[in-house]
């Protein structure tokens, strides 16, 4: 159906849920529908039936289960990522508090679709590549860097996902052998993405006085530090 | 626990005591334990730490996972009275030695 151009308003106001103010043929009149049957000779207009598309004849199948299955309700539902803090802007040095870089300070490129930030050291000042990390690990201090030269945009999740293990056939001398004698080698183009991005990134951080070496140190609570006192 | 190299020491985590279990004056419940953390002296205080993990880690003679150190995860439930004692649930209830000992509080999950 054409999308009316007016809204849908009831000329019959409810006195309550279920009643209304006017009779039927209070309403017939309200409506004009006296008006109608006049413009078109005593009757209501009538509209053909549109011609249905001839529908092709379906196979009926033999077997159909003896009860009803109930078919669950269609799930439309999609998931949106998580809502980034407002203290994590593309550029922004975080503090990561878990996992193998523990205390590393590191920046900020993108939010990936699955919701966890992808950051990079840069691996040349402090050894952590590109990375996925998830935001309730990680602290957003107040210090950017300009990533306006770096394109980030070849990074998605599919690009971290595991290399799919090739299957070995199960032979029982293989049990014996070795199998994973071949150490899981960086593949060289992700040696070289990791290259593009740092070239930019250390270029707008060597602008910066110290922020070289602050990125390169680690963050660590000492004597007398309070974290819910602290302003990072 | 074990790590591969000599790295930093890093802390990322505030020391806590480990007071005791909830209790009233005569009777106690083990599920909940009180924890004190350093540097925690007020009920607002509190309200940071609200929801983060904790780890009582301990040792024992025997090793699991190839490693003598064990730990009992937990979090940070609400604040206990108006000074900083926080009360805490764990993965599975604290071992009445603990009391007394040290437990780590850490920063995450963060929300700054």
């Amino acid at each position: 159906m054409a999308p009316r151009k007016t809204p849908v308003v009831s000329r019959n106001p409810q006195l309550i849920r279920g009643v209304g103010k006017y009779s039927r043929s209070k309403m017939y009149h309200k409506r004009g529908l006296w008006a109608i049957k006049a413009k078109n000779g005593g009757v209501f207009p009538k509209h053909d039936p549109k011609p249905k598309a001839a529908s092709t004849a379906e196979k009926v199948s033999k077997f159909y289960p003896a009860d009803d299955i109930k078919v669950p309700l269609p799930n439309k539902r999609k998931a949106k990522p998580t809502k980034l803090r407002a203290s994590i802007t593309p550029g922004t040095v975080l503090i990561i508090l878990a996992g193998r870089f523990k205390g590393k300070r590191v920046v900020f490129l993108k939010q990936l679709t699955s919701g966890l930030l992808l950051v990079t050291g840069p691996f040349k000042v402090n050894g952590v590549p590109l990375r996925r990390v998830n935001q309730a690990y990680v602290i957003g201090t107040s210090t950017k860097v300009d990533i306006s030269g770096v394109n980030v945009d070849k990074f998605d999740d599919k690009y971290f996902a595991k290399a799919a293990e090739k299957k070995n056939k199960k032979g029982e001398g293989e049990f014996f052998e070795a199998d994973k004698e071949e150490k899981n080698e960086l593949p060289q183009d992700k040696k070289d993405d990791q290259k593009t991005v740092d070239a930019a990134l250390i270029k707008s951080i060597e602008a910066v006085p110290d922020l070289k070496s602050y990125l390169a140190a680690r963050f660590s609570l000492k004597a007398g530090m309070k974290p819910h006192e602290l302003v990072f | 626990m074990v790590k591969g190299r000599q790295g930093e020491r890093v802390r990322l985590y505030v020391r806590g005591t480990v007071l005791g279990y909830k209790r009233s004056k005569s009777n106690q419940y083990p599920s909940t334990s009180l924890i004190q953390i350093e540097g925690v002296n007020t009920k607002e205080e509190v309200t940071w730490y609200q929801g983060k993990r904790l780890a009582y880690v301990y040792k024992a003679k025997v090793k699991t996972n190839g490693s003598h150190y064990r730990c009992i995860w937990g979090k940070v439930s609400r604040p206990h009275g108006n000074s900083g004692v926080v009360r805490a649930k764990f993965k599975s209830n604290l071992p009445p030695k603990s009391m007394g000992d040290k437990v780590r509080v850490f920063m995450y999950p963060s929300n700054i």
